[in-house]
């Protein structure tokens, strides 16, 4: 019996955090009484391994079974049991500490679950995890083994993966790679000296100027005239996005050349064979599971931890995002419910150390009980026109159907929509256009996404899907027999018992939907009570410090529109058109240079009001308020800055406007920052600002000074603007608002969750064509 | 031949359509056979010379006071106060009867040696007026040569230098007005009475007067237990102006009072058809009615908006009175009843009427929805004499798109009361006590009535009280064409046909129910019996 051999034994885990590594945990916790486990885990940035341990894994619902069996006992229980061991797989000696390699020496089964199991991962962390992982924990056993001088029967068990088998098509028998027909005389020494030394080279690579200077092309793209500095960690950001992906690209493409679909099954492959390297050393059995999923049984059916492989693809395909996935029809899909593998990894280790041939056992289910890749689409398929996911309106949404087509037309198709959205993205993102237009454009940048990650999934998993090998399970099937029938029904491993329909669309299909929070009922998507909690917090009586941007975000004017109605007021009706017109034609060039800044414009527009009477103009923005101005202004905003004042917080306005221009608003803020000009000897206005105007980065510093004077608490302000111009201002405050955002504004406002109002101008209003002066 | 009276129609099934304004166009409905329609007197004729009829008022005041001319005299203080554009509507074509008045005063004036003249106009709460509204009022001439000496003023209620506190009435109401108008050695007041709830003591005790003063009758209660204000012996808005009047003459302040009355031509020719009964169109007047209204329909609200506020109407001067004020109120009073009375047997169980798209408080502006609630409610609903049209309990339908749209430089508080007051509570008595006093004294309404065109912070609560006697009175109100989320937000029903908002009503008032429809233009008064 399983549990009796195992019983009192001491187990030395690695991966526990992951999705078979806690499940491991829990079953063996649950069936195998007295069993200790030492598990090694990699403490967080900010937590211990023994917080991660229990964050992670035990608060994990895996455990709500033993949470019930144990009640209040349960963290009693689990703290007599396991012990959480600080560590990294990636550091020689694990990273562990004398003591803690004593009683690594003293366990009697290793079981080394760690790897990177995404299949982007980068080259040098895939090596270092997945290739030089497991020989690592050989080397740690041996070398505590013999500095402790403890004589135990030791066994290690390292999971790999079925997919060593690589592109190879037909039969994959449960043998060492280099048993195999399959090419493996690669020097897994030099991969790993390549490996480490591509990073350098990426990293040089990033630094190049041609390279820098397109990141800095792409963060203005992005960002627009958010000023320099918050360019600049953008660039920085997008250097280190870019080594990443770039090392992704070096993994794939290493890989492939050397006849793999991708990094990790690459590095599982040399690290098997790195690690058996060791057998003489220490008993070494490897698990190799083929593609996990759902548990069948337990510990509940249907129980998965985090997303995995298939899943988003089936969810991109429920919200027919995805209408396409490649794949042969007639291909073997090879799905093993986790459960199965855990419970075969256990039998493995009751088992005990055993002779040389019969050290891997491949648990898949291809060829005992094969799912056919076109059963599996027919059972999805079914089962979402049956079960749909609903739209944000709270429609149904219709799945297609499955052509079964081959992967570049899928990835050509996508690539295309792609392309199509893109250009859509940049040729409207050069208007200005605002408010209700730009949320449409943040929607195709959230459609582009989309579809960029179906494109991922293509990528990355459409191999999967194309895979024609059959892995062999004779070993596994071998050990089930010999089981005693009352263990294999508790711990079995056998693929045969696997009803596929029942398991696709009883157990798995309704726990990826569950897992992966869509809308599976018709309700429409209730914003409603995000907006109002955000409103609750950006109006509560804490806050300090209210401060508005102008243009566009209380009124939809600009300092153009202000001086054309200026200029014309007092001229002769012929001429005022005219006037008017000549701006109207300026309007792009004057566009243009206020998207590459807005400092540098405001000064050389500016220059317009060059001999200007200070007394008329005063006078003159009085109207232009009253006639021109007020139409223009959204009253929810200035209801919103009233509102601020009435709760007690200093309101601040911080705009390029003139300061004459904003005399009517006076009123409505605490405090006005506003471009002034200087004075002429004979009392005329001349056309130069007194100081830099307030604009961009500028706002930043203004913002922070105004709030040391005044012992305002910045985190504790509210800035609201329209802009990426505007971001210092936004980024500094603790509660930024984007109003009627540009699209680039709208996108990173969507990015950070930051509150989003539309103001409109007051309904009803004749539209304004030109901003000309007249007498009221 | 001499105009016609009102008359009352009883709808049969040779009645054609009865025509409904409707904001800025019009509906042509077909009412309930038995239907009553009441229509207003035809215009009066007018004075044969009106310089000759103003001169002669001038010098033959009636009441306790002496002729202007023997009021002027060489370096005296004279103020002239005159209403404001909320009269007559729409405006008139020029020249403006109060431009004739102040004319004949003036030069009166300049004959006597007066050279301390200053214009006030009596805005009361109501927003500055603009500079060519002031020039349609008081005529080029008159307007740059006050506006040049800054002799031209608009009273400003919340102006602390400008405001002189007389004293309290017998029921503990402040009196405070104008100061410049209030230690002049004479106030002449030049009105238009074109509704008889205008002129008397009301002209100076509300139109020069300061919030402070105001509050004392524009409140639910006063409104509620004036019934109505269009009947002055029976509104509590009017005594409490007498009281005050009383007080103002007590304190020494001289007052001549100009009332003057229109007919009720308050349409031009190409217009015709509003003026006349429908099943008296000619011709040209159903082509005039299908032309305009395509037109109106068609084109986008503010441009229908703009072509009806241009129209001028051809009022006519049907007297103009002098003196003492309570004396000349009464003549003007018998006036206005002489143009508007229409004598009606009983209330009925439904009342229609449609809102045009002009009101006293949207001159060159939008008719927002708080201002349709106060025309059907306020308005219209009180132009009666001894008992409403409709019975107690009884349904209003009244007809406007009532779209939900604001003017933010005449009717910036207007807004904030729409969106922050009326989705709390429609209620009179609780807006009253729980926001009043917010708006009335929020510092930047202040400052937009005192600095731009902005009707003071609580003057949309007032127009909420105006309706308030209404909606004590109805068992409910039914907008026929509104906008629903508009309609509903003032608490109301809206239909979109004329058979739907009858049935709706059915609902309150009973199968059967009685009908009555108050025909304008022109504006009528009912004497209900």
């Amino acid at each position: 019996m399983i549990a009796e051999q195992l019983s009192g034994k001491n187990f030395f885990i690695t991966g526990s955090t992951g999705f078979l590594g806690t499940s491991l945990v829990e079953k063996l916790l649950r069936s195998v009484p007295d069993c200790h486990l030492y598990l090694l885990i990699r403490p967080g940035r900010r937590s211990t391994a023994s917080d991660r341990m229990y964050k992670e894994i035990f608060k994990n619902d895996c455990f709500d079974n033993l949470r019930q069996i144990y009640g209040s006992q349960f963290n009693e229980r689990i703290s007599s049991r396991v012990t959480a061991l600080s560590g990294d797989v990636t550091t020689d000696g694990l990273g562990l500490t004398p003591d803690e390699l004593e009683l690594l020496a003293n366990c009697d089964v290793f079981i080394h679950s760690a790897a990177t199991v995404s299949f982007d991962a980068m080259l040098d962390v895939a090596v270092e995890v997945n290739l030089c992982g497991p020989r690592r924990v050989a080397e740690t056993v041996i070398a505590a083994r013999d500095r402790f001088a403890v004589n135990k029967p030791h066994q290690l068990i390292a999971i790999s993966t079925a997919y060593v088998a690589g592109r190879r098509r037909g039969y994959s028998p449960e043998l060492p790679l280099d048993e195999t027909s399959f090419i493996t005389d690669l020097d897994w020494r030099a991969e790993v000296k390549a490996a480490r030394s591509v990073r350098g080279d990426i990293e040089l690579k990033s630094r190049e100027p041609e390279r820098l200077e397109l990141l800095q092309k792409s963060a203005g793209r992005e960002l627009g005239a958010a000023g320099a500095p918050l360019i600049a960690e953008k660039v920085e950001k997008l250097r280190i996005e870019w080594v990443h992906d770039e090392l992704v690209k070096a993994g794939v493409a290493r890989a492939a050349s050397v006849g793999w679909p991708d990094a990790y099954a690459y590095t599982k492959a040399l690290g098997e064979k790195a690690l058996l390297e060791k057998k003489t050393e220490i008993p070494i059995t490897i698990v190799r599971p083929s593609i996990i999923e759902s548990a069948l049984a337990e510990p509940t059916p249907g129980w998965i931890r985090g997303f995995r492989m298939a899943e988003p693809i089936i969810i991109s395909y429920a919200r027919g995002l995805l209408k396409e996935f490649p794949g042969v029809p007639e291909g073997i899909i090879d799905v093993i419910p986790v459960d199965m593998v855990t419970s075969a990894i256990i039998a493995v280790a009751a088992r005990g150390p055993k002779s040389a041939n019969g050290n891997i056992f491949q648990v898949a289910s291809g060829s005992r009980n094969p799912l056919k890749y076109a059963t599996l689409v027919d059972y999805v398929r079914t089962w979402f026109q049956q079960h749909p996911l609903f739209d944000s309106d709270g429609q149904p949404i219709m799945v297609p159907d499955w052509s079964f087509p081959g992967r570049g037309r899928v990835q050509s198709q996508l690539e295309r929509a792609t392309q199509v959205l893109k250009l859509v993205e940049k040729t409207t993102g050069l208007l200005p256009i605002r408010g209700d237009q730009a949320k449409f454009i943040v929607n195709i940048e959230e459609k582009r996404e989309e579809i960029d990650r179906a494109l991922g999934y293509v990528e990355l998993y459409g191999t999967y899907a194309e895979t024609d090998a059959i892995f062999a399970v004779e070993n596994l099937l071998q050990l089930f027999n010999l089981l005693d029938p009352l263990d294999q029904q508790n711990f079995n491993f056998d693929p045969l018992t696997i009803d596929w329909h029942h398991f696709v669309t009883e157990i798995h299909l309704p726990s990826v939907v569950q897992h992966s929070r869509v809308k599976t009922t018709p309700t429409k998507r209730n914003s409603y009570t995000r907006t109002s909690r955000h409103l609750n917090v950006i109006l509560s009586p804490q806050r300090q410090l209210a401060v508005f941007d102008l243009e566009n975000t209380i009124m939809s004017s600009n300092v153009v529109d202000t001086y054309a109605w200026l200029a014309t007021r007092r001229l002769p009706k012929s001429k005022k058109a005219l006037l008017a017109l000549d701006l109207a034609i300026q309007g792009p060039s004057l566009l243009a240079l206020d998207r590459k800044d807005r400092g540098d414009f405001l000064r050389s527009f500016y220059r317009k009001y060059e001999g200007a009477p200070p007394e008329r103009l005063s006078k003159d923005s009085q109207e232009l308020f009253n006639a021109y101005l007020l139409k223009k202004t959204y009253p929810a905003g200035i209801e919103r800055i009233r509102h601020h004042k009435k709760l007690g917080h200093r309101t601040l306005l911080i705009t390029g406007a003139l300061n004459f221009v904003l005399e009517p608003l006076m009123p409505l803020f605490d405090d006005i920052v506003c471009s002034e000009l200087e004075m002429n000897p004979n009392g005329t206005y001349r056309g130069r600002t007194l100081a830099t105007p307030p604009t961009g980065e500028a706002r930043a510093s203004i913002l922070s000074e105004y709030a040391k004077k005044h012992h305002i608490d910045l985190r504790e302000s509210v800035a609201y603007a329209d802009s990426t111009s505007d971001l210092p201002m936004l980024e500094v405050v603790g509660y930024p608002v984007c109003v009627n955002p540009e699209p680039k504004l709208a996108a990173i406002a969507r990015k950070r969750g930051w509150h989003v109002e539309q103001w409109n101008k007051a309904n009803g209003l004749p539209p304004i064509f030109l901003p000309i002066g007249k007498r009221l | 031949m001499s105009p016609r009276p009102g008359f009352i129609l009883e709808v049969d099934k040779s009645t054609p359509p009865t025509m409904f304004w409707h904001g800025e166009g019009f509906r042509l409905e077909k009412l309930p056979e038995g239907s009553r329609v009441i229509y207003a007197p035809e215009p009066l004729d007018p004075v044969k010379d009106v310089f000759e009829t103003i001169e002669n008022t001038l010098e033959n005041p009636v009441g306790d006071s002496q002729p202007l001319s023997s009021l002027l005299f060489a370096g005296m203080k004279l103020s002239i106060a005159f209403d404001d554009l909320s009269l007559p509507l729409p405006s008139m074509e020029a020249p403006d009867i109060r431009q004739l008045v102040i004319e004949a005063i003036l030069e009166k004036a300049a004959s006597k040696g007066v050279d301390d003249v200053t214009l006030i106009a009596a805005l009361a709460l109501h927003r500055r007026m603009t500079e060519s509204e002031l020039r349609h009022i008081l005529g080029d001439r008159v307007y740059d040569s006050f506006s040049k000496s800054k002799r031209l003023t608009q009273h400003d209620a919340e102006d602390p230098d400008n405001l002189v506190h007389l004293g309290m009435t017998d029921k503990g109401e402040d009196v405070e007005i104008n100061k410049t108008a209030a230690t002049s050695d004479l106030l002449i007041y030049v009105n238009i009475n074109l509704v008889s709830m205008d002129g008397g003591h009301k002209s100076v005790a509300t139109g020069l007067a300061s919030y402070k003063s105001i509050r004392h009758h524009h409140n639910v209660k006063t409104m509620v237990h004036s019934r109505s204000f269009m009947d002055r012996h029976n509104s509590e808005l009017h005594s409490s102006n007498w009281r005050m009047g009383q007080l103002i003459k007590d304190a020494g302040v001289k007052i001549f009072q100009i009332e003057t009355t229109l007919n009720s031509s308050s349409f031009p020719d190409s217009f015709g058809f509003l003026q006349k009964r429908e099943w008296e169109w000619k011709i040209k007047d159903r082509l005039g009615y299908v032309g305009t209204s395509t037109a109106l329909q068609t084109s986008p609200p503010w441009l229908s908006r703009r072509v009806m506020h241009s129209i001028r109407s051809p009022y006519k001067v049907t007297g103009v009175t002098a003196g003492e004020v309570e004396a000349v109120h009464d003549v003007t009073i018998e006036n206005v009843y002489k143009q508007q009375l229409v004598e009606v047997q009983g209330q009925s169980d439904i009342l229609t009427m449609g809102i045009p798209y002009i009101g006293p408080y949207n001159v060159n502006s939008i008719m927002n929805p708080i201002l349709v609630y106060c025309m059907g409610l306020g308005y219209f609903f009180n132009m009666y004499r001894g008992k409403p049209l409709v019975r107690k309990g009884g349904v209003l339908i009244m007809s406007h798109p009532t779209r939900n749209e604001f003017d933010p430089t005449f009717h910036p508080s207007y807004i904030d009361f729409y969106d922050h007051v009326l989705t709390d509570t429609t209620d009179p008595v609780e807006i009253e006590s729980k926001y009043e006093n917010t708006f009335a004294t929020d510092p930047w309404y202040i400052h937009l009535y005192r600095t731009g065109h902005a009707y003071h912070g609580v003057h949309p609560f007032y127009m909420w009280y105006w309706g308030a006697h209404a909606l004590d009175h109805l068992g409910g109100v039914i907008v026929l064409g509104g906008d629903p989320k508009s309609v509903h937000r003032l608490g109301f029903m809206s239909a979109t046909t004329m058979n739907d908002a009858l049935e709706m009503a059915k609902g309150i008032v009973g199968s059967d129910p009685s009908i009555t429809h108050l025909h304008s233009p022109p504006m009528l008064m009912a004497d209900v019996k």
